[in-house]
């Protein structure tokens, strides 16, 4: 039997491993696509618990964290055009002009 | 029926505004502004007269009125209170009927002046002033004149304000009086706790002399809490009524046009320490070491400021040091307790020294136009280029000579009696002294000399004005020549209604001195304030004076008018006396040394050691040490965005650490 540990622990492996793409990877669209893994496992850990408390609640936030990624992907990937076009790279290292 | 007392300082105030906001862009006309001006203090003088009138023949002769409440708190309870009683009614008279003449007299003299409108604002002003500091009932609306005239006085001493000297002399009195007021409001303070100490907490006139018997046995810092307290509103009074150690900013006063120093500077504001020591004579005759004081400081400065006026050229400082002069007698006739005998020297002296003012003025202008005509530079106000103007001008010379002979104490002139009342009291009075009484004479003698000196050089002799200037000389037109022999005609008689009792062959008895009875005597009475000796004495005394005044003329008659040479001989036989003398003893630079330069040092201390170093040095500290923290802590803005997104993972895990671990 799945239990809702299982979702749990499946969401936190999915989570840790889009914090490790975030903080190693280079490549901004890689690093996007990290984010977005773990938006997924808190979507995932919201739908595990709403069916485990038997509550709708969290399956309702999860359309909005869905929205809500759809949105952010937009507005990114438009971002990450307009600096491509600047600067010939979407490369993280690179993007490092608002400092001292 | 006296409830419309507010009515007088209240026209005053009317026009002061009417010509101050109006003046300027609406109004423009010379002579409606100087209507207006004239007119509301003549206004006041009327009501003035019929609440004399009133007062004369009522039987109770003191009575307050309240307008409005004006603070109340605590026990204390300050109202816009007006008081009518002898004292202050004589005063009324003295400051509207005066003023109004004054005011009259402006309108020639100021005829043409930049500035025509901003003059009689400031003099409306002045008077309304002085009429809230003689009708206050108590000591705070007394105060608020008190200051009232002490700005105006500023004001009109700066009326000419594109001059240095002129801005210099307003901020110098200003200052001074300043000094004085610090005084005034620390005896008041002192009174105030010192009566609130047996449950009566009140700053009214009429209450404090009522309660003043409670104050007998008390004692502050050693000495009496009466003493104190009048000591330090004698300083106050040291510093409006120009006496030693505050009287230098008078002579320095006499930059401002020539009816300001009438009005403000010899008749009226600088009275106001007189005034005010005989509204509070309950207190200073609690204290007879203050009364005291109060002579002799008045003696030394009616000797010291006489001496001064030996060696001045300048026309209007001879007068401003005749003024101090004569202050000082009515500071004596205060501190032999001959409270009426000051009052009345006060009011004599404000007719026959307004009038010596003004025909000095009326000089000055006749002068002015003449050296302007012919185009010169030389001083209009120097009497070095005056002399022989007794045919050119001979009303101005008229009234000038008959306030010099009021002055000098000739008989049955005004200041013939006053000033011999001062005498007999500083010699016969229980609070007189011999040393005060001799000062004084030799002071009287002094005055009859500078008086007639300065009479003999501008009218007498042969005139020395410029040739080309010489003949267009000219009297003056009627609105200053009327005032002129108002003044004098009141100068001749107004001593009548004082004669000493030893000398009133009539029977008309001392008519002043009954009147003023309701305020005065009740301290007389109860401090065995007297003066008593033989009225063959007194009679003697006066012969004394009236000599000694003779002797007075005859030297300056003998010096200036018969051997014009001589004060050159006397002059330079005595050069390095002279030089003091015309120097002012240097207690203007004796003052720099003292005060003035230790003031500034302190200040520059203030502002370069202090404000510079410490003060700024604080503020841009501060701003330094921040900027440093922030060039190191800039340092973690690495721009990487791998290092924020660490820093937030690394924080986020530490708060959720704690979260559950707690």
């Amino acid at each position: 039997m799945i239990s809702v540990y299982h979702y749990m622990s499946v969401a936190a492996i999915l989570f840790a491993m889009g914090t490790y793409g975030v903080l190693t990877r280079r490549n901004a669209i890689v690093i996007f696509m990290c984010v977005e893994l773990m938006l997924n496992s808190v979507n995932l850990t919201f739908i595990s618990l709403s069916s485990h408390l038997q509550n709708l609640d969290g399956q309702i936030f999860v359309f909005f964290v869905m929205a809500v990624a759809a949105a952010e992907a937009a507005v990114g990937l438009a971002l990450m055009i307009a600096f491509y076009r600047n600067r010939d790279t979407i490369d993280v290292e690179n993007i490092n002009m608002l400092k001292w | 029926m006296y409830d419309k007392l507010w009515l007088i300082p209240f026209f005053p105030l009317v026009g002061a505004i009417i010509n101050g906001l109006l003046g300027k862009r609406f109004i423009k006309n010379e002579k409606i502004i100087g209507a207006i001006g004239t007119g509301a203090v003549f206004l006041s003088f009327l009501v003035s007269c019929k609440f004399f009138y009133q007062l004369v023949n009522d039987s109770v002769k003191i009575h307050e009125t309240v307008v409005a409440s004006w603070m109340s708190v605590g026990n204390l309870q300050v109202d816009w209170g007006f008081l009518l009683d002898p004292l202050s009614a004589i005063m009324l008279m003295v400051v509207c009927g005066v003023g109004s003449l004054i005011h009259l007299y402006s309108i020639g003299y100021m005829h043409g002046e930049e500035g025509y409108y901003r003059f009689f604002s400031y003099l409306n002003l002045f008077v309304f002033s002085m009429l809230m500091l003689v009708l206050g009932s108590n000591a705070l609306v007394m105060f608020v004149g008190w200051e009232g005239v002490g700005l105006c006085s500023y004001l009109l001493i700066g009326y000419y304000f594109e001059k240095q000297s002129a801005g210099d002399a307003a901020k110098k009195a200003f200052v001074m009086n300043r000094v004085g007021d610090f005084g005034f409001l620390l005896g008041l303070f002192t009174i105030f706790w010192a009566l609130g100490q047996h449950g009566v907490w009140t700053i009214n006139f009429v209450e404090i002399s009522e309660n003043a018997h409670l104050l007998s046995g008390d004692m502050v810092l050693g000495l009496g809490v009466t003493t104190v307290a009048t000591l330090c509103f004698f300083l106050g009074a040291t510093g409006k009524s120009a006496q030693l150690p505050l009287f230098t900013w008078l002579p320095d006063a006499m930059e401002g046009p020539t009816p300001v120093s009438a009005l403000i500077h010899a008749a009226t504001m600088v009275t106001a320490g007189v005034y005010m020591i005989g509204r509070m004579n309950v207190l200073f005759a609690m204290s007879p070491m203050t009364m005291s004081v109060v002579a002799l400081v008045g003696a030394l400065t009616a000797i010291f400021a006489a001496t001064i006026g030996f060696a001045q050229n300048d026309i209007k400082r001879v007068l401003a040091y005749s003024t101090v002069s004569q202050l000082g007698f009515m500071f004596v006739a205060m501190g032999v307790g001959a409270f009426t005998a000051g009052i009345f020297h006060l009011m004599t002296h404000a007719f026959f020294k307004a009038c010596l003012f003004l025909g000095s003025g009326s000089v000055i202008h006749a002068m002015h136009h003449a050296l302007h005509h012919a185009h010169l530079d030389d001083d209009a106000q120097d009497m070095r280029n005056m002399g022989g103007l007794r045919k050119k001008m001979p009303i101005t010379w008229a009234t000038f000579g008959i306030s010099c002979l009021a002055i000098s104490g000739l008989p049955f002139f005004s200041g013939f009696f006053s000033k011999d009342e001062i005498l007999w009291w500083a010699f016969a009075s229980t609070r007189g002294n011999k040393v005060v009484w001799v000062i004084v004479v030799i002071a009287a003698f002094m005055t009859a000399f500078y008086m007639f000196r300065c009479l003999y050089m501008t009218f007498y002799g042969d005139q020395k004005t410029d040739p080309k200037a010489k003949d267009h000389v000219h009297e003056s037109p009627w609105v200053i020549t009327l005032p002129l022999v108002v003044l004098a005609g009141l100068a001749t008689v107004g001593g009548f209604v004082g004669i000493p009792h030893a000398i009133d062959v009539a029977h008309i008895g001392n008519k002043l001195d009954t009147f003023l009875a309701p305020v005065f005597h009740h301290s007389q009475k109860l401090h065995n304030i007297e003066a008593h000796g033989t009225a063959s004495t007194e009679i003697m005394l006066m012969i004394f004076s009236v000599v000694v005044a003779l002797v007075g003329i005859g030297v300056a008659t003998m010096m200036y008018l018969k051997n014009p040479d001589m004060p050159a001989k006397f002059t330079a036989r005595f050069s390095k006396l002279h030089r003091w003398v015309f120097n002012k003893w240097y207690v203007d630079e004796a003052y720099d040394v003292l005060f003035v330069n230790s003031t500034k040092k302190l200040g520059i201390f203030c502002w370069r050691g202090f404000d510079v170093k410490v003060i700024d040095g604080i503020v841009n500290g501060l701003a330094k040490l921040i900027g440093a923290i922030s060039t190191a802590l800039r340092h973690t803005q690495t721009g990487q965005f791998h290092n924020y997104a660490l820093t937030m993972v690394f924080g986020t895990v530490v708060m959720l650490a704690i979260f559950i671990l707690n």
